[in-house]
């Protein structure tokens, strides 16, 4: 391909990429008057239903990392070090929520939240359920690159022969090798909660997304800065893992 | 004896099982059991609704979305990972195309809905200038809120998830192919039809079967866009879900959801199967 066709067609895809998300900043800072005005942007650190919101959905981002975590990491490690044949069936039920469309479990899941809300009340919190379910596939990609780069049997032996027990050697040794898998799963993790709308919206909570799409009705401006805010804060995010993924992988090439 | 301490270590993964049981699997099988339920008795009646008119449009136009901008999306999002592969790993330019991929085809469909709307909705950017310089309202009919609207928005997510997937398969073709073919005396042109399509058609069949199941089963895009009727069958879930006037619609929403899921698991089945075949290559 000759370089200005190369530079002509990533100017074309830009202009596609690039020409609503300007769009956005402009409807966004526009007032009926023709001027421009911020309103709608200090709306998103000022009105508590916004700020409520947003702070739901931080929320919800940690939670489902550390669930996430917490579940996925050990029994993953778990497979590789001791039930390595039972390897493709934790892959086959990783991967399945993306042939299960989240629409469906939305629709067959009120028993399981009717126990859930019993037990842990009403708050959004109580999403992290159902989205560690969702984020399963891509952190599951994510952890298994990074475990398959390391040998981890080599690495629990020689753990176990100095004496250690299980629970060390996933805590202290197979952990702390895993930087850059966990920091890949953590953040696109994130970047799926913080848009998730199906399970918020269908179950009535008031995360991000379903605020945005609430005041879409009445103050249009308010929902495409928000919108236009979460588009950067993730974009931005899966740019930094980019420069982190490179450098840890650098390093190893050192 | 030796049995039973051979079945020591499934201890370890239990939690993630019955993790998996309670938030994966019993919703599924409540909804697959449902939909052949009436009142708590066997029956068929929801199956049968899923032939009357309404649902058949719905299943006619989603499969006419998912199909149309998994095309659109995989031809353009492979053209943009085409450019982009050559660029280094390292390079600006294709990190930033891969973040902002990630972002569009990974963080929610509000959001993309929100933006076109500013673009080309009332009031919007492209509208205002249009109208401005041109006297034309491009709005006429509300199109953006019907299925023209759903397939241009779908393709603001086909696209970028287009260039994620493919962008590995086109990364898999060695520089030593080329060479190899150069070598014996092929044409860029025979290069091209006779060993890098060949060899990238399963993968791209593939990504294209993905992005139909993507679309497929897309709900946040549509029911941000649209608020009124229900065009595709997602939105006759919202429908059957939310409606308060008819009520028992449940079972009917089980019905619609099996239905998806069997088309999904169709889908995704042959995307398996080709990938199997692709990987044979690439490695």
């Amino acid at each position: 391909m000759k370089p200005w066709l190369r530079w002509l067609i990533l100017l074309v895809f830009a202009i596609y990429f690039f020409g609503p998300l300007l769009s956005m900043l402009d409807f966004s800072t526009k007032t009926t008057g023709g001027g421009r005005s911020g309103a709608a942007w200090k709306a998103l650190v000022t009105n508590h239903q916004v700020l409520d919101a947003i702070g739901q959905s931080l929320l919800l981002c940690l939670t489902t990392v550390i669930l996430m975590l917490v579940l996925l990491l050990p029994t993953m490690i778990w497979v590789r070090l001791r039930l390595p044949r039972l390897k493709r069936v934790i892959e086959f039920l990783c991967l399945l929520p993306l042939t299960i469309p989240a629409l469906v479990i939305v629709v067959g899941i009120n028993g399981v939240y009717a126990w859930v809300n019993y037990f842990f009340g009403y708050s959004p919190v109580v999403l992290t359920f159902a989205y560690v379910v969702l984020v399963l596939p891509y952190a599951y990609r994510a952890l298994d690159s990074s475990l398959s780069a390391l040998d981890v049997t080599t690495l629990a032996e020689a753990a176990r022969s100095l004496g250690a027990g299980w629970l060390t050697v996933i805590a202290r040794v197979v952990v702390p090798n895993l930087g850059a898998g966990i920091l890949s799963a953590a953040f696109i993790s994130v970047a799926l909660v913080l848009g998730e709308f199906t399970f918020a919206s269908l179950l009535n909570y008031q995360t991000l997304p379903v605020v945005i799409d609430l005041f879409g009705k009445s103050d249009a401006r308010v929902s495409v800065a928000a919108a236009l805010g979460s588009i950067v804060f993730a974009s931005a995010l899966l740019l930094l893992l980019s420069f982190a993924g490179a450098r840890s992988r650098g390093r190893k090439g050192a | 004896m030796r049995r039973a301490r051979s079945l020591v270590p499934l201890v370890g993964i239990l939690p993630f099982l019955a993790y998996l049981l309670l938030f994966l699997l019993i919703p599924t099988v409540v909804v697959i059991v449902g939909a052949f339920q009436e009142n708590g008795s066997f029956s068929l009646s929801n199956i049968h609704a899923l032939s009357n008119s309404a649902t058949i449009d719905a299943l006619r136009n989603s499969v006419v979305l998912s199909a149309s901008t998994a095309v659109i999306g995989g031809l353009l999002g492979a053209l943009l990972a085409a450019v982009i592969v050559s660029a280094p790993e390292r390079s600006v330019v294709r990190r930033a195309v891969l973040a902002l991929s990630g972002s569009l085809a990974q963080t929610g469909g509000v959001s993309l809905a929100f933006a076109w709307m500013a673009t080309i909705g009332l009031g919007g950017t492209l509208t205002t200038m249009v109208q401005n310089a041109l006297r034309l309202d491009i709005t006429g009919n509300g199109w953006l809120y019907a299925m023209p609207g759903l397939i241009l928005v779908y393709c603001y997510f086909q696209i970028p998830l287009m260039v994620i997937v493919f962008l590995p398969a086109l990364d898999g073709l060695r520089p030593q192919w080329r060479e190899a073919a150069e070598t014996l005396g092929a044409s860029r042109l025979q290069y091209l039809t006779q060993v890098a399509i060949p060899l990238l058609l399963p993968a791209f069949l593939g990504s294209l079967l993905l992005l139909f199941a993507n679309a497929f089963a897309a709900y946040a895009t549509a029911a941000a866009l649209v608020s009124q009727g229900s065009p595709i069958l997602p939105l006759m879930i919202r429908a059957a879900l939310t409606s308060e006037v008819v009520l028992g619609q449940q079972h009917l929403a089980y019905a619609i959801a099996l239905e998806m899921i069997v088309v999904v698991a169709l889908i995704m089945g042959a995307y398996a199967w080709l990938l199997r075949r692709s990987s044979r290559w690439m490695r």
